[in-house]
């Protein structure tokens, strides 16, 4: 009753403790904690991400000499290139193939050590782990000698059962085949400890259920495991999709996109359409495509992660 | 349907021995309850006779076959366990007809044998629902429809119902019952709760630290225990456990509690226990519903007794007294009207045509 003869008697600033009020409600509310405690890395993702991305997409409209606006110019000489569509058949063909067989790996590997019992598994764990902890410049460089069509381990080896000398980076198949199973090298163990980690929260009744139910251990793995683990393949895989496709170091250091640029991806070539030839505007413009590539990929890879959630 | 039999079965882990050379002979149609405490080895047990656990040593047959070395899908068995163990991911529809779909039943027949256990089990309303959308009993009965559709030879029940809360257990034990009932298929049900195990059994299998400690039906074990693990594990409140010995007063065996309290034996028990050596350390079994309040006309054998209460518990129907002789906690069962109160006395009732004698050493009811 009180308040409200004091607001009666001051009529003009009744509104402030109601604005108080509201704003003391804003902050109270989760959302609103969430959304401040989110705003550094919102802020670094702005400066980081979304400022270079506006800012490719400005370089895009300009000609070669950066001094004129252009529009969609840029786009139209890139689609009629033969290059550029290689470049895309390659990337595809690079992420799809290389995502494919770390997925393989990881999942056959993951199952392995699954089973290794107590101790024994945390030390195969670690040493499984080590391609991944290596910087890939430098493991690369290491292939890079592996490949070496004269004095390589794999060609040495290789002359003993009568094959041979295999030109891995010299060839096209053999330098696509290369960077391939470099990434795949690289890129497996990743998926090794998603899938262990992904196995382990299988519970172990479920097996047992199905093993009750007449499951062979085939069965098991497709109507068992395979779908409990569905949400971690669909995002470890749209992960790495975007990693594969995105690669660089890799490719640029095995064969630099030769021979021929047939082993060129998006980035690599971007980097020596845009800095090594100096034209920044195409460069930024080749890269833009990645873009619409990976959105549909994440879209259909995506589709059911949210609708599945956690069936537990 | 089969009979089930376990022959010197053993199960060792490392070094230590959880199941120690069992006996059973489960008939066809049976509904077995292996009881015990936890670490007891009835899960074990179960276990193996699923399949699911290697035996160390010992036959276990189905159907008159030794099971030993053949993998849990081809022993013909359900088993329903205790967190369910649903596929997350498949409707309950598909739950329950997982087993059929990887034998390769024709699609018409796994549609009715689905449709008759959801009836049966009345979650037909559920059918197209995924486990997480159910309530926990809900979840049972689909466990439950599992194993039905399957028509297996046998049952197994691994603690199906302890995840459930008081009353839905209740309600569940009852739903259990009705289904063997129609059913009729041989189970073999774990569980640690002597009340369930009571209440669903043809018989019970009391099993302590590995070893079967006695095996009959609900009331042979509650009337007539073979050692002291079982006079205790079965009933609630527990027997009570006095230490006494006999004596011969005037010609005629007595008990004797306490310095003061001793109590001639009927002629029945006084006959059954002559023999025994007067010197022996004894334990009196004697449940709470055998010490009751004094009624002014008692019957042959039930002898009274003053006492200080220390606790009473009302339980509604009845109370139970706690009271102390020399220093062992004992426990009563009187009528709610008898004035029963906290530190009152009261004069107490002992029903000794219904007692047990053990030997405190040995643990073996006399």
């Amino acid at each position: 009753m009180a308040d409200v003869v004091v607001e009666q008697g001051r009529p003009a600033r009744a509104a402030s403790p109601r604005k108080r009020a509201s704003l003391r409600n804003a902050m109270g509310r989760k959302s609103t904690v969430a959304f401040f405690l989110t705003l550094p890395l919102i802020l670094l993702i702005a400066l980081l991400v979304l400022y270079p991305a506006f800012y490719s997409v400005y370089l895009a409209t300009l000609n070669k000499a950066m001094t004129k606006f252009v529009g969609l110019t840029n786009f139209t000489f890139l689609f009629k290139r033969e290059t550029f569509w290689m470049v895309v058949r390659q990337s595809c063909i690079f992420a799809i193939t290389a995502v494919v067989f770390k997925a393989l790996i990881g999942f056959i590997v993951a199952h392995f050590v699954h089973n290794i019992p107590g101790k024994k598994q945390r030390k195969w764990r670690g040493m499984l782990l080590v391609p991944w902890v290596i910087p890939p410049a430098m493991s690369t460089l290491a292939w890079l000698w592996l490949f070496d069509p004269s004095y390589s381990a794999f060609n040495y080896t290789l002359s003993f059962f009568g094959i041979g000398p295999i030109p891995w980076l010299g060839d096209t198949f053999w330098a696509r085949f290369s960077v391939i199973l470099v990434n795949v090298w690289y890129g497996a163990p990743f998926f090794l400890i998603m899938y262990l980690a992904a196995l382990k929260s299988v519970p172990d009744q479920l097996y047992e259920a199905a093993a009750i139910d007449g499951a062979n251990w085939w069965q098991k793995i497709w109507h068992i495991t395979l779908p409990m683990m569905r949400n971690i393949i669909a995002i470890t895989t749209l992960f790495s999709l975007i990693v594969t496709f995105a690669n660089f170091d890799i490719v640029r250091i095995l064969t630099s996109g030769g021979p021929l640029d047939r082993t060129h991806l998006f980035a690599t070539w971007a980097f020596q359409v845009g800095i090594q030839s100096s034209d920044i505007p195409l460069g930024a413009c080749v890269s833009l495509f990645m873009v619409p590539i990976l959105a549909v990929a994440a879209v259909f890879i995506l589709r059911d992660v949210n609708k599945r959630g956690n069936e537990a | 349907m089969a009979e089930v039999a376990l022959r010197k079965v053993v199960k060792r882990y490392d070094d230590v021995e959880a199941v120690r050379g069992i006996d059973l002979d489960i008939s066809d149609h049976e509904f077995i309850v292996l009881v015990g405490p936890s670490g007891c080895g009835k899960s074990t047990t179960l276990r193996m006779i699923a399949g699911l656990e290697d035996i160390t040593d010992g036959d276990i047959m189905i159907g008159g076959d030794v099971v030993n070395d053949v993998p849990p899908k081809d022993r013909d068995i359900a088993m329903v366990f205790q967190n369910y163990a649903l596929y997350p991911h498949m409707t309950v529809a598909e739950n329950m007809s997982f087993g059929l779909r990887l034998k390769h039943y024709p699609k018409a027949e796994i549609k009715a044998r689905v449709t008759e256990a959801a009836r049966l089990l009345d979650i037909t309303d559920l059918i197209d629902r995924k486990p997480k959308q159910l309530s926990g009993g809900q979840r049972q009965r689909v466990a439950m429809g599992r194993a039905i559709v399957r028509n297996p030879k046998v049952f197994l029940f691994d603690e199906p119902l302890s995840n459930l809360d008081a009353k839905l257990r209740v309600q569940m034990r009852i739903e259990i019952k009705k289904v063997h009932q129609k059913v009729r298929t041989t189970t073999v049900y774990v569980t640690h709760d002597q009340v369930e195990a009571m209440t669903l059994a043809d018989r019970v299998v009391v099993m302590n630290k590995g070893r079967i400690e006695q095996i009959g039906t609900p009331n042979e074990l509650y009337h007539k225990p073979a050692t002291r693990f079982v006079a205790g594990f079965i009933g609630s409140p527990a027997m009570n456990f006095i230490p006494c010995r006999l004596e011969e007063v005037g010609g005629k065996l007595n008990i004797r509690l306490t310095d003061r309290i001793s109590f001639p034996l009927p002629p029945a028990r006084a006959a059954r226990y002559s023999a025994l050596p007067r010197s022996e350390n004894l334990l009196l079994g004697i449940r709470p519903e055998h010490l009751t309040e004094s009624h002014a006309h008692l019957e042959p054998g039930v002898e009274t007794f003053d006492t200080v209460l220390d606790v009473t518990e009302p339980m509604g129907m009845e109370t139970l007294v706690y009271f102390g002789l020399e220093g062992t906690p004992v426990c009563g069962r009187v009528d709610p009207n008898a004035g029963a109160k906290d530190g009152a006395p009261m004069r107490l009732a002992m029903d000794l045509n219904n007692m047990h004698l053990l030997n405190e050493a040995t643990g073996v009811v006399l």
